[in-house]
């Protein structure tokens, strides 16, 4: 039974929406602008120049910081949590799961707003400093890069966590077994097996914190409040407010090579889908 | 013991790390007061009002209309996208399965300017369709990773033992085929249905006068202060998905 004409549907979607989108951003990237700032299908690299200034480098580096930071800081916190969730017993690790998905089905920009409320001057967190007397005024923690930061990781952890997971459960522990009887200490066990095994899923969890991050605009919009303008915030920026469209197509077309970039770097191992949530 | 004690601790800093804005979220939705900060006495006067609001139940509306259109067009062609590339030679497979990655591995905001800039260069108004358009475009793919695997494990010689007992080929796909590949895709539902439903980046630069979803709504508060409405609205939400949650859980004990 041929099935071809089955893939037409989806085909013809994905030129509409999918790729004709993207060839638009990345022609307009190189479109020229009129004196009203519309666009001028003349070829020029001037929007790839503009961002070579000191301002716009700048963003980029913090972007890519911030980005580095939160993956390591994930990736820190992460890969203990996904080895006690794996070696949990059977019993509690189902609900131990679901209470650790739970939170990603909360709305997140609801969720990034209530660390706005933990992080104020009267924040929960000011207010319990104060009256145990550890400090007199308030902290500015809001609208801070570390507020970003904390935002970030906070937002990505679950996506590292849930690959390494998966991963580490699918050991099989026959082989833990038989590198301590083979007289390895557990410290030993850890780096000679149970790492390398799990090194597909920590690949595809840097993948999928590293990415939002670099992206995002939405929290530092909300925990930067202004103060961390990042490579997302440009975008929007550039499309919404400054009405430069032919400049923010062309640092989404730089978001896009960092990203291409970065995948290659990690290897395009096989990244274990998401699909364990369920 | 020692290890215990210290696995126990660290599983719980992490949880109270994921669960305090949460909770405090739930608290202020009892909270007496229209600001946050200082707890005035307990209410339930922001879920009487919610229901009154229109305004957010007009948001609410639209992001599960947006979310249940999505999200069944998107399993409609992502299942049947995932039956053409399971049939396919290995290099025409390789070449859709990559388009079909785009947007998994695109950024949401690149996605978002990209539709806008489409959705204006075809002089499209922006609204409900261009919202769902975007929304089902960066769904499909999901779908057809949920389906895939299931149409990998799938026995070919089932199908060919209902076309020989006689069943029509449509029978058979209905009565053999789909109920193995079933659970994958229902994965592939909820996947797109959850993600339609979060969404707020490739919503807001897709939605037009007039629709908003209940995360371009909250985006728009946050700059004043949340209504302490919405905290009503999303406890009463995180407390269907935890009892929706448990039901399945206690459903895979059952029949396991």
């Amino acid at each position: 039974m041929k099935k071809k004409w089955l893939s037409i549907p989806y085909g013809i979607w994905a030129i509409m929406f999918t790729i004709v989108p993207l060839l638009l951003i990345a022609i307009y990237s190189f479109c020229s602008r009129s004196a009203y700032g519309q666009i001028v299908y003349k070829f020029t690299l001037d929007n790839y120049v503009k961002f070579m200034e000191p301002i716009y480098i700048n963003v980029l580096i913090t972007s890519l910081m911030l980005a580095l930071k939160s993956t390591i800081i994930c990736f820190l916190l992460g890969y203990p949590m996904a080895y006690i969730l794996s070696r949990s017993d059977i019993k509690k690790r189902n609900l131990m799961m679901l209470l650790f998905v739970l939170p990603l089905w909360t709305n997140t920009l609801l969720r990034t707003y209530a660390w706005m409320g933990i992080l104020r001057e009267q924040g929960v967190i000011n207010q319990v400093l104060m009256f145990l007397n550890i400090i007199d005024t308030p902290l500015k923690l809001l609208y801070t890069d570390k507020a970003v930061l904390l935002g970030m990781v906070y937002n990505f952890l679950p996506f590292m966590v849930l690959p390494i997971y998966s991963v580490l459960s699918k050991i099989e522990y026959n082989l833990i077994e038989a590198s301590s009887d083979l007289g390895a200490t557990s410290f030993h066990t850890f780096r000679k097996v149970i790492l390398p095994l799990s090194l597909p899923g920590v690949v595809s969890g840097i993948t999928m914190v590293f990415m939002p991050c670099v992206s995002t605009f939405v929290i530092s919009d909300l925990l930067g409040g202004g103060q961390s303008i990042l490579l997302g915030n440009l975008i929007q920026n550039q499309f919404l407010v400054a009405r430069n469209w032919q400049f923010g197509s062309a640092i989404s077309m730089i978001m896009m090579v960092i990203i291409i970039v970065s995948m290659k770097i990690l290897g395009n191992k096989d990244r274990e889908e998401g699909g364990k949530l369920w | 013991m020692v290890k215990d004690i210290l696995k126990k601790s660290y599983s719980f800093l992490i949880y109270l790390f994921l669960y305090l804005p949460i909770l405090l979220l739930i608290l202020y939705s009892f909270n007496d007061s229209k600001y946050r900060g200082n707890w005035n006495g307990f209410t339930l006067r922001w879920y009487k009002e919610l229901f009154n609001d229109t305004s957010i139940m007009t948001s609410l509306y639209y992001t599960f209309i947006i979310a249940a259109l999505a999200s069944i067009i998107a399993t409609i062609i992502g299942t049947v996208t995932a039956f053409a590339i399971n049939k396919m030679k290995p290099k025409s497979k390789t070449t859709f399965l990559n388009i079909t990655y785009i947007p998994v591995v695109n950024p949401d905001i690149v996605i978002g300017v990209s539709l806008l800039a489409l959705f204006t260069w075809l002089k499209m108004t922006l609204g409900l369709t261009t919202i769902l358009i975007a929304h089902i475009t960066f769904t499909i793919p999901y779908v057809v990773l949920s389906v895939l695997p299931k149409l990998r494990q799938l026995n070919p010689h089932l199908e060919e033992a209902a076309l020989d007992l006689g069943a029509s080929p449509l029978y058979a796909f209905f009565k053999v085929i789909l109920p193995e590949i079933m659970p994958g895709i229902v994965t592939g539902a909820l996947f797109a249905f959850t993600l339609s439903l979060d969404d707020f980046i490739v919503s807001f630069f897709t939605t037009g006068s007039g629709i908003s979803t209940l995360s371009i709504k909250i985006y728009s508060m946050t700059k004043r202060g949340v209504s302490p409405k919405i905290n009503a609205l999303s406890t009463l939400m995180f407390l269907g998905v935890l009892i929706l949650l448990l039901l399945i859980e206690k459903r895979t004990k059952k029949s396991k």
